[in-house]
C-alpha cells in the first residue's frame, strides 16, 4: 500500500527531517544573517580591497548614523508602532548642536539630544493619551520638525566653529583603529540589547507589541511603555543628528531625509516582525550591516547608476522579506 | 476589622455603553473567605460587573468599597496594587513570551535592577508545580493548547495573594482533569481568606465550589442567596425569570438522535487519518441525519481530528470523502465548497472578526450565496440574520452593532449561526455550548437535533457528557490520537465514556472481556458485529 510506504519513509527520514525544521527555524530568524555571510563571501572573493581594515571600518562608519536610528526603531517596532519623525529628528539635532557649539561640546550634545527627546515624547504621548495612530502622529512630526529646521536656519548650513573641535572629533576621531561613531553604535547597541532581554522596560515592549489589550488587561501600563519607546526613538535619532553634524562639520536643514525609510527597511530585513512583539536589536544590527554592505558592493562595481542601485536595493529588500516570510509561514 | 465587614462592596453600580445600559443598579458584597458564583443569561452583564470591579472599564454610577473604603479603580493596574484580580472570560494572554513572563508580566523578580531570568522561571516552575501543572515555564504560550493557556491566566490570577480572584467563566475550555485543579486551588485561596468570584454556566460546578450566588437579569441584581438549600431548578427560575412550571424538563434538549440505515454510504467518511503523533490512524464515517459524539480528554486528538477532516491542518496519509467524493487533503477551501462546516473550539483566534458588525460577521460565510453578479441583497441578508438572531436568542442592540461587543456567549451564538446559515451538508462542531446559558443551550441543542432530522450530519466535540449522551447516536472516544472505541445506543452513559476514555475500554470490549481490545480498535463501524443493540428513541 502506498500509505505504508510513505508512512515508513518518513519515519526512516526522521532526523533528516528534523534537520530540516531545525534549520527553516533558524534561516526564519536568523535569514538576515545568512544574506550578510553570504554577501560577505561573494564580496571578499571577487573584491580585493573588501577585506582591508580601511574599507570595513568605512562601511561601519558610514551606517552607525542610521544603526542609531534604526535601534531606536526596532524599540518602536517591536511595540508594534512607527516612527516616521526619526529623520527630521536628525536634523534637529544636528542643527540645534552646531547652534550650541559655541557654548562648548557637552552643552551642544545634551542640549540637542534633549530636543529630540522632548519631540518624541510629543509623539509618545499624543499617541498614548489621544490615541491617534502613530503612522499620523509621527508623519504630522515629521513634516512639523521638518519645516522648524528649515525655517530656523533658512536652509543654509550652520557651520561648527573651529572653536569646537571636541565636537567635530565625536564625528571625525578614532578610538584606536575604532571611529568614534562606531564606538557610540557598539556601545549603545549593547545596551539597547540589556534593556530589551533583562529589564522589565524591555520586556514590557514585547509585550505591548504581543497583544496590547491583554497587556493592558494584566495592568501594565500600557501609555507609559508607549510614551518611553518614542522619547527613546527620539533621542536617539537626535545623537545620530550630532554625530552626523559633527563628522561634517555643519548642522543641515535637509540632513536624515529618508532615514526613516532606511532604519524602518533595516529593521524589517533583520527580521523583526512589523506588527511587534517578535525581534531583537542583533537582528536590526544585522539588516544595517547588510544594507550598507550593499551599498559597498555597488560602489566596488562602479558601473551601476545610483538609480538602478535603488531599484536594486528595493528589489533586494523585497526579495528577503518574502523569504523571511516564507519560512517563518512554514513552521 | 470585624469578619461580618464585606472585604469588597458594590453599590449601585451601573454602566452604560453608547446609550445602551448594562447594568442598572447592581449590588454585590463579598465577604472574607467565600466563593461567590455570579449567574446570568448570556449578555446579562457579569463580566461587565467584574470589569468594573477590577478597573477595566469606569462605572458610570454606583460606589465600591474595599475593606470599608471607598475605592475607584481607573485601571487593572490600580486594582492589581489592591489586591483585586482577575482572570478575564476571553484568554487574555501574550503568545509569544514564556508562560512565566505571562504569569510574572509587571512583577517580574530583579537582581540590581536587571530581571531575575533564573528566579522568575524557578517560581513559575514552583506555582505550576504546587497546582499540579506540567508545563514548562520557558515555553512560549503560544506553543500550548487553550487550556493549558487558561491553567497559565489561572496561575497568574492566583499568584498575587490577592484578597479578591475574579474567574470568569474559568472551566470553559478546561477538562475534568484540570476543573478538580482549579477547584483545589479555589479551596486553597478559600482557606486563605480570599474571597473569589465565580462566573460559570455550568451548574454543577457552582455547586461543588461555591457558598453564596448573586444572579443577575438583563443587567439588573435579582438576588443574593445561599447556594445550600437553594435547589437548581429555582436557581434556573430566577436567571430566567419565569415560573417553576414553565421550565421543560431534562438536561439537553435533544430528542434523542436516530442512527444510519445500515448499508448506505455515510454521508461523510474520513479514513485512516495521520498526522504526527497527534492522530494515529483514525477513522470516523458520519451519515446522513446522524449525530455523532466525539468524546475525549484533552490532547486525545478530537480537535486533530475535526481539524483534519476540514483541511485546516494537513494530514500525512488518510482520506477525507463526502458523499463519496474525494476531498483534496487540506484545502479548506475545498472542504468548505462541498458542504463541510466546522465550529472551531478557539472563537476568538479562528472566528470573529472583532470590528465588523454582527450582520456582517453572521453573513460573511454565506456572502456569495446571497449576492448576485457580487452585490449582496440587503434583504435576504437580514432576514437570515433576523431569523438566527432569534431563533438563537442573540442579544445584541441591533445587527449593526460591532460583534466585540457583545457578551461572550453571545459572541459564540453568532459563529454558530454563521455556519448555519451557509446550509452545510456536514457539520462540525468543537466545543457547541461552552459559554452558553442555559437556556440558550437548549435553543442550540434543539436546532441542531431539528437540522440532522432533515439531513445535516454532524460530528459533535463535546466536554460535556451529558450533551453527548443525550445528542448523540454514537459516541467515537479518542485517546493519544487513536480512536479507542465507539458507543452505540444504550451503551452510550457518561460512565462508559469515561471508562473508555480513560482505559480505552468500550462498552463492547469489556463485554467481549479482552485485555487487548483496548487500544487498538480502529475498526470502521461498518465492519463491527451486528450485535449492536438498537439507538434510543429511535
Ligand atoms: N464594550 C461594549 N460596548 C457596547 N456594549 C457592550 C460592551 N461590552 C458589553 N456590552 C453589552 O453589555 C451587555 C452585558 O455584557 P456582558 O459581557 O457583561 O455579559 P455576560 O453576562 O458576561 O454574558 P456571557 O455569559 O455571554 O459572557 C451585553 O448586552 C453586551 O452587548
Ligand atoms: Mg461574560
Amino acid at each position: 500500500m502506498s500509505q505504508a510506504a510513505t508512512t515508513i519513509d518518513e519515519g526512516g527520514s526522521a532526523h533528516g527531517r528534523l534537520m530540516r525544521a531545525r534549520f527553516a527555524s533558524f534561516a526564519q530568524r536568523q535569514g538576515a544573517l545568512i544574506a550578510l555571510v553570504a554577501v560577505c563571501v561573494f564580496a571578499a572573493i571577487r573584491y580585493e580591497r573588501f577585506l582591508t581594515e580601511e574599507n570595513l571600518v568605512n562601511v561601519l562608519r558610514q551606517n552607525s548614523m542610521l544603526g542609531l536610528v534604526a535601534l531606536g526603531m526596532t524599540f518602536v517596532i517591536l511595540t508594534g508602532g512607527i516612527d516616521l519623525s526619526v529623520g527630521s529628528l536628525m536634523a534637529v539635532a544636528g542643527v540645534a548642536a552646531a547652534t550650541l557649539a559655541g557654548q562648548g561640546a557637552l552643552i551642544a550634545v545634551v542640549a540637542a539630544v534633549a530636543i529630540t527627546t522632548v519631540l518624541g515624547l510629543v509623539n509618545g504621548v499624543v499617541i498614548a493619551k489621544a490615541r491617534i495612530q502613530p503612522f499620523i502622529v509621527t508623519l504630522a512630526m515629521m513634516i512639523a520638525a521638518r519645516g522648524l529646521v528649515l525655517a530656523y536656519t533658512g536652509e543654509k548650513s550652520v557651520g561648527i566653529g573651529k572653536s569646537s573641535e571636541t565636537l567635530t572629533s565625536l564625528g571625525r576621531d578614532f578610538v584606536g583603529p575604532v571611529p568614534v561613531p562606531v564606538v557610540f553604535l557598539v556601545v549603545l547597541f549593547a545596551l539597547g540589547w540589556l534593556v530589551l532581554n533583562h529589564t522589565r522596560f524591555g520586556r514590557h515592549v514585547y509585550a505591548l507589541g504581543d497583544n496590547d489589550e491583554a497587556a493592558r488587561l494584566m495592568g501594565l501600563n500600557t501609555a507609559r511603555v508607549t510614551i518611553g519607546v518614542y522619547a527613546l526613538s527620539g533621542a536617539l535619532a537626535g545623537l545620530a543628528g550630532v554625530l552626523d553634524a559633527a563628522r561634517l562639520g555643519a548642522g543641515r536643514p535637509v540632513a536624515g531625509q529618508g532615514d526613516e525609510l532606511n532604519a524602518i527597511a533595516a529593521v524589517v530585513v533583520g527580521g523583526t516582525l512589523l506588527t511587534g512583539g517578535q525581534g531583537s536589536v542583533l537582528a536590526t544590527l544585522v539588516g544595517v550591516l547588510l544594507l550598507g554592505l550593499i551599498f559597498n558592493v555597488f560602489n566596488f562595481e562602479g558601473w551601476i547608476s545610483p538609480w538602478w542601485q535603488a531599484v536594486l536595493r528595493g528589489l533586494f529588500l523585497l526579495v528577503v522579506v518574502i523569504v523571511q516570510n516564507r519560512l517563518s509561514r512554514r513552521k | 476589622m470585624s469578619n461580618a465587614e464585606p472585604v469588597l462592596r458594590m453599590e449601585g453600580i451601573t454602566k452604560i455603553f453608547s446609550g445602551v445600559t448594562a447594568l442598572s443598579q447592581v449590588d454585590l458584597a463579598l465577604a472574607r473567605g467565600e466563593v461567590h458564583a455570579l449567574v446570568g443569561e448570556n449578555g446579562a452583564g457579569k463580566s461587565t460587573l467584574i470589569k468594573i470591579m477590577t478597573g477595566a472599564y469606569t462605572r458610570d454610577g454606583g460606589q465600591m468599597f474595599l475593606e470599608g473604603r471607598a475605592v475607584d479603580f481607573r485601571t487593572p493596574e490600580d486594582a492589581q496594587a489592591e489586591g483585586v484580580v482577575a482572570v478575564y472570560q476571553e484568554v487574555n494572554l501574550l503568545t509569544f513570551r514564556t508562560v512565566a513572563e505571562n504569569i510574572y508580566l509587571g512583577r517580574e523578580p530583579r537582581r540590581f535592577g536587571l530581571i531575575d531570568w533564573k528566579q522568575m522561571n524557578a517560581d513559575a516552575a514552583a506555582l505550576l508545580k504546587r497546582l499540579g501543572l506540567d508545563i514548562d515555564p520557558r515555553a512560549p504560550l503560544g506553543s500550548l493548547n487553550i487550556a493549558l493557556r487558561q491553567m497559565v491566566a489561572i496561575a497568574r490570577g492566583v499568584s498575587f495573594d490577592a484578597k479578591v480572584v475574579v474567574l470568569d467563566e474559568p472551566t470553559s475550555s478546561l477538562t475534568e482533569h484540570e476543573v478538580q485543579i482549579l477547584y483545589d486551588v479555589i479551596r486553597r485561596l478559600k482557606a486563605e481568606g480570599t474571597a473569589v468570584v465565580y462566573i460559570s454556566h455550568r451548574f454543577d460546578e457552582l455547586y461543588t465550589v461555591c457558598d453564596r450566588v448573586t444572579i443577575l437579569r438583563d443587567g439588573r441584581f435579582v438576588a443574593t442567596r445561599p447556594l445550600a438549600g437553594l435547589e437548581k431548578i429555582d436557581l434556573v427560575c430566577l436567571m430566567l425569570g419565569k415560573q417553576r412550571e414553565e421550565l421543560r424538563q431534562g438536561t439537553t434538549a435533544f430528542k434523542g438522535a436516530t442512527e444510519a440505515a445500515a448499508g448506505e454510504t455515510p454521508l461523510l467518511s474520513a479514513e485512516n487519518l495521520k498526522r504526527g503523533r497527534k492522530l494515529n490512524d483514525v477513522t470516523v464515517e458520519v451519515a446522513r441525519g446522524e449525530i455523532v459524539g466525539m468524546a475525549g480528554l484533552l490532547g486525545s486528538g478530537r480537535t486533530e481530528t475535526a481539524r483534519a477532516i476540514f483541511g485546516a491542518d494537513s494530514v500525512e496519509a488518510g482520506e477525507v470523502r463526502l458523499e463519496g467524493k474525494t476531498i483534496k487533503r487540506g484545502s479548506v477551501n475545498e472542504a468548505i465548497d462541498s458542504g463541510i462546516a466546522f465550529l472551531t473550539e478557539d472563537r476568538k483566534a479562528e472566528g470573529i472578526i472583532p470590528e465588523l458588525s454582527v450582520r456582517e460577521n453572521l453573513t460573511l460565510a454565506a456572502l456569495p450565496a446571497l449576492s448576485t453578479l457580487g452585490v449582496v441583497s440587503r434583504a435576504r441578508q437580514t432576514e437570515i440574520v433576523d431569523k438566527f438572531m432569534k431563533r438563537l436568542g442573540i442579544k445584541a442592540a441591533n445587527a449593526d452593532q460591532k460583534i466585540r461587543e457583545l457578551s461572550g456567549g453571545n459572541q459564540q451564538k453568532v459563529l454558530l449561526a454563521r455556519w448555519l446559515c451557509k446550509n452545510p451538508k456536514f457539520l462540525i462542531l468543537d466545543e457547541p455550548t461552552r459559554g452558553i446559558d442555559i437556556g440558550a443551550k437548549g435553543e442550540i441543542q434543539s436546532l441542531v437535533g431539528e437540522l440532522a432530522e432533515s439531513g445535516l450530519g454532524v460530528l459533535m466535540i463535546s466536554s460535556e457528557l451529558e450533551e453527548l449522551v443525550e445528542g448523540s447516536s454514537r459516541v467515537v472516544v479518542m485517546r493519544d490520537g487513536q480512536r479507542v472505541g465507539e458507543l452505540r445506543g444504550d451503551d452510550i452513559s457518561q460512565a462508559n465514556i469515561i471508562r473508555a476514555m480513560a482505559e480505552g475500554t468500550t462498552g463492547e470490549a469489556t463485554a467481549a472481556s479482552t485485555a487487548t481490545a483496548h487500544v487498538t480498535d480502529t475498526t470502521p463501524p461498518a465492519a463491527e458485529p451486528p450485535s449492536v443493540p438498537p439507538a434510543k428513541g429511535a
